[in-house]
């Protein structure tokens, strides 16, 4: 049995949904999934772990409490080398862009991040490279194989089983020079973008900070996550957490609905890879609309409101 | 004391990129600073500024015509530079071990800065493989640095709303994220004042790093393929809304 080690992720003390399309993407012949959780309580984790086929549950206490990516991954580290995990995937999230390099690079093993496809048997995955303009088949080589799988490439599905739970705990002994000495939340923070089935993003169109409202609002009524553009975030309307783009956040959700957005190559960077693409516009020449799966052409301070009332409308029943 | 700033020589964003070969591209295209490294090198020119008897060097690894990225970082404020000369692609686990080797060899870091990834090859990793190469702690997307006696206070911006604070020791390595400073884009004197100063080249074979047992090679390269066909919604604004509505529920069922 090949042992596949699966770094798991919390939010609010729940096992992140994304996960559960990165165990079902590991499942395979011969293969034992083993979770690796680290600053969490593998105790609320474990029924929902075992719904998507996972073995074993490692329970890792890192001694310090709270968010420290350096202790985090080196603890991670002595787990993979204790349990002999050749192989292990994590999620291209905020935490997971943390954890995953500072793993690799103390393994000296191969890794590579935001993968579309992985291939576990023959240590090859498929990436985007050059601004989402290109598809990289890279294959790995090493003793260890290390992965950060983009958020909903797979979709969940469940293979119950029943997982035996192990704790291990971890001491750093050596300083590493590198300390968490805070962690601000300002509350701006909802859902992480790059998880969201739903995104609703706003770009120069939308002409001020204030009318991000109306995408507030129909986010809301749908469960959705409001992104942005570059031209929004520069122009000071929202935060750079929400840009969607090359330097910004890369999405994959099943709809991407872009209002006011024009649709540069550094945006399509971010979001090419959505299911479907909706894009309302005033300018029908946008090079949005060509490249979309419907697009309408009309003022969004017009079509916004509309939409927020239908949604409502459906919600009420 | 030594800032050292590795920058990448990346094509242009909105550059067509032409695969040539199985896994190449047509490098006959713009080519510019890496947008993150140009924070880096702004950082790192800001803190010259503050702190007395700073040299800031920038290094790179890349082909000759790498020298005009790091004209470019000399614009922005690096005093002088280091090209490590190749002739080909190299994995993060290479580049990392020869930026490693060329710094070493070069002088004593007390902070070294990279972007916090590249945009073309996108791998998010030097610079935490660079820091292990050295045993020096590492932040990533740093938007803030502040520098103390012994150490620096950092401020990394990790998801939306939520900001670290993290105290390293020096020296350290810094990867440089979109909010940390406004570029010094270099004014026509910078860009003559640049052409004076020193780029040290060395092949990278003069460093004599070993051949990692790890790596990741790109076996193929393809275009991406964008097959959508557009369909118009129309009607009035609540036409439309009422045609979203439907797709989202009954086409995409996300509703």
């Amino acid at each position: 049995m090949q042992p596949i080690g699966l770094l798991i992720e919390f939010k609010d003390g729940r096992v992140k949904k994304a996960n559960f399309g990165m165990a079902t993407a590991a499942r395979g012949e011969n293969r034992h999934l083993i979770a690796l959780v680290v600053g969490a309580s593998a105790g609320e984790a474990k029924a929902s772990l075992e719904a998507y086929g996972v073995a074993r549950i490692i329970n890792i206490n890192a001694g310090k409490r709270g968010w420290d990516p350096a202790i985090q991954a080196a603890a991670v580290v002595a787990a993979v080398e204790q349990f002999d995990i050749t192989s292990l995937i994590g999620l291209t999230s905020p935490a997971g862009r943390e954890l995953l390099p500072r793993i690799a690079a103390r393994l000296d093993a191969p890794l590579v991040m935001d993968c579309t496809e992985i291939d576990l048997d023959a240590h090859r995955v498929k990436t985007s490279q050059y601004s989402g303009k290109t598809i990289a088949t890279i294959a790995l080589t090493g003793r260890h194989f290390i992965y950060g799988i983009r958020a909903n490439v797979v979709a969940p599905r469940e293979a119950p089983t029943v997982a035996e739970v192990i704790d291990f705990a971890f001491e750093e002994n050596q300083s590493s020079g590198y300390q968490v000495i805070e962690t601000r939340t300002d509350g701006s923070g909802t859902q992480y973008l790059a998880e969201s089935d739903i995104i609703i993003s706003g770009g120069r169109g939308l002409k001020s900070g204030e009318n991000f409202k109306l995408l507030f609002e129909c986010a809301g009524e749908m469960n959705a996550s409001v992104g942005a553009s570059r031209v929004a975030v520069d122009n000071g309307w929202v935060p750079y957490a929400m840009q969607v783009g090359q330097t910004g956040v890369k999405v994959n959700p099943k709809v991407y609905i872009a209002v006011g957005i024009s649709g540069s190559v550094q945006h399509f960077a971010g979001m090419k890879t959505a299911k479907m693409i909706i894009a309302i516009n005033s300018d029908a020449n946008a090079a949005i609309m060509a490249n979309c799966d419907y697009y309408a052409v009309g003022d969004l301070f017009e079509i916004l409101p509309e939409l927020k009332k239908k949604l409502d409308e459906r919600r009420r029943g | 004391m030594n800032i050292y700033v590795c920058v990448k020589h990346v094509p242009d964003s909105a550059a067509t990129i032409t695969i040539e070969g199985k896994n190449g591209i047509n490098e006959k295209i713009t080519f510019l600073v890496n947008p993150y490294d140009e924070h880096a090198v702004t950082e790192a020119a800001k803190i010259k500024a503050a702190v007395a008897a700073v040299e800031v060097i920038a290094v790179c690894l890349g082909k000759p015509a790498a020298e005009n990225t790091l004209r470019s970082a000399m614009a922005m404020g690096a005093d002088r530079s280091i090209l490590i000369e190749t002739d080909r692609y190299h994995d993060s686990i290479f580049t990392a071990r020869a930026l490693a080797a060329a710094i070493s060899s070069d002088g004593q870091p007390w902070i070294i800065f990279t972007g916090k990834e590249s945009i073309d090859s996108e791998g998010m990793q030097t610079q935490f493989r660079l820091a292990a190469n050295l045993g020096l702690p590492v932040a990533t997307n740093v938007v803030k640095v502040d520098v103390d006696n012994g150490g620096v206070r950092v401020e990394c911006e990790r998801e939306a709303g939520t900001t670290d604070v993290v105290r390293m020791t020096t020296p350290c390595v810094i990867g440089a994220g979109k909010g940390l400073n406004t570029p010094n884009y270099p004014t026509f004197p910078d860009i003559v004042k640049s052409r004076k100063k020193a780029v040290r080249k060395i092949g990278v074979t003069e460093l004599a790093i070993e051949k990692p047992a790890a790596g990741m090679e790109i076996e193929e390269l393809l275009p991406a393929v964008e097959q959508r066909a557009p369909k118009a919604l129309t009607g009035s604004a609540a036409d439309i809304a009422a045609q979203i509505v439907d797709i989202l529920k009954n086409e995409a069922k996300v509703i």
